[in-house]
């Protein structure tokens, strides 16, 4: 599990990359909430683009990070999800907690 | 029932063996010529068993975790993942979604997930003597998937 992550006019970009599960969650949750404590987004973009498996770890980073955001009162999208960690998300019913897409939001 | 092949793998409760033991998997799998999102599942399933195994079985020690996979009858996978921790007072509570006595990485819809990945779930406990997760998934495989398109 590897990350690398982008910040654009308060909206930071987390890239996450490889396999996404129990024994990798801590360290990248660990990771997210330090850049969120650093750069103070208005709104945190998890990219799935390099993901190649997840299990139920990855529902737990989403929730981790909503509630990171929440305290700055901003918000999360999921982006480039590929298909098998979102039938992991839509499982968990993380479909209906966050949006989906990186596009911005209406000012 | 009949077992065509199987397999049977044991390992420390270390968390690094869980993506050893969900290639595993994938790699048995691989025989009964499964599609990518049924290789997902199975991936995923075995995941949550064996981390269920390590985060809650033997939460202050490291101990034996077997995974066993047969090959059924009818392109039948059967998964079982067995531990000699100490077992779960409460399986109707532990089956509840988002319920947890893990730490903040886990997120309680591993019982969830593996119910609905596969065709069926079963999951024995007994307190102080270890927990056993049998799950079966039916394998639709590319060439019979190909004829249904």
């Amino acid at each position: 599990m590897n990350y690398t992550s982008l910040l654009q006019e308060k909206c930071l970009t987390i890239l996450l990359s490889g396999e996404i599960d129990h024994h990798s969650a801590r360290q990248t949750m660990e990771a997210i909430t330090a850049k969120i404590d650093v750069y103070l987004p208005r709104r945190c973009v998890l990219d799935f683009c390099g993901v190649s498996f997840m299990d139920s770890s990855g529902i737990a980073i989403v929730i981790h990070t909503l509630r990171a955001m929440e305290e700055l009162e901003g918000e999360v999208c999921l982006a480039n999800v590929p298909p098998q960690p979102m039938k992991v998300l839509r499982a968990g019913g993380i479909d209906k907690l966050v949006r989906f897409g990186a596009e911005r939001s209406p000012a | 029932m009949k077992t065509e092949n199987e397999t049977v793998l044991q390992f420390p409760s270390l968390s690094a063996n869980e993506a050893f033991a969900r290639q595993v998997a994938s790699a048995f799998a691989a025989q009964m010529d499964p599609t990518l999102e049924e290789l997902g599942d199975v991936k995923t399933a075995v995941s949550e068993a064996v981390t269920n195994a390590i985060v809650h079985a033997y939460p202050d020690r490291i101990g034996p975790v077997s995974l066993r996979l047969r090959r059924l009858p009818g392109n039948v996978l059967e998964i079982t993942v067995k531990d000699r921790g100490q077992g779960i007072a409460d399986v109707e509570k532990a089956r509840e979604p988002m319920f947890t006595t893990g730490g903040a990485e886990r997120s309680g819809m591993g019982i969830t997930i593996m119910e609905s990945f596969m065709n069926s779930f079963t999951l024995r406990s007994t307190p102080g003597r270890g927990t056993t997760v049998r799950m079966r998934k039916k394998l639709t495989g590319r060439g019979e998937a190909a004829c249904k398109a």
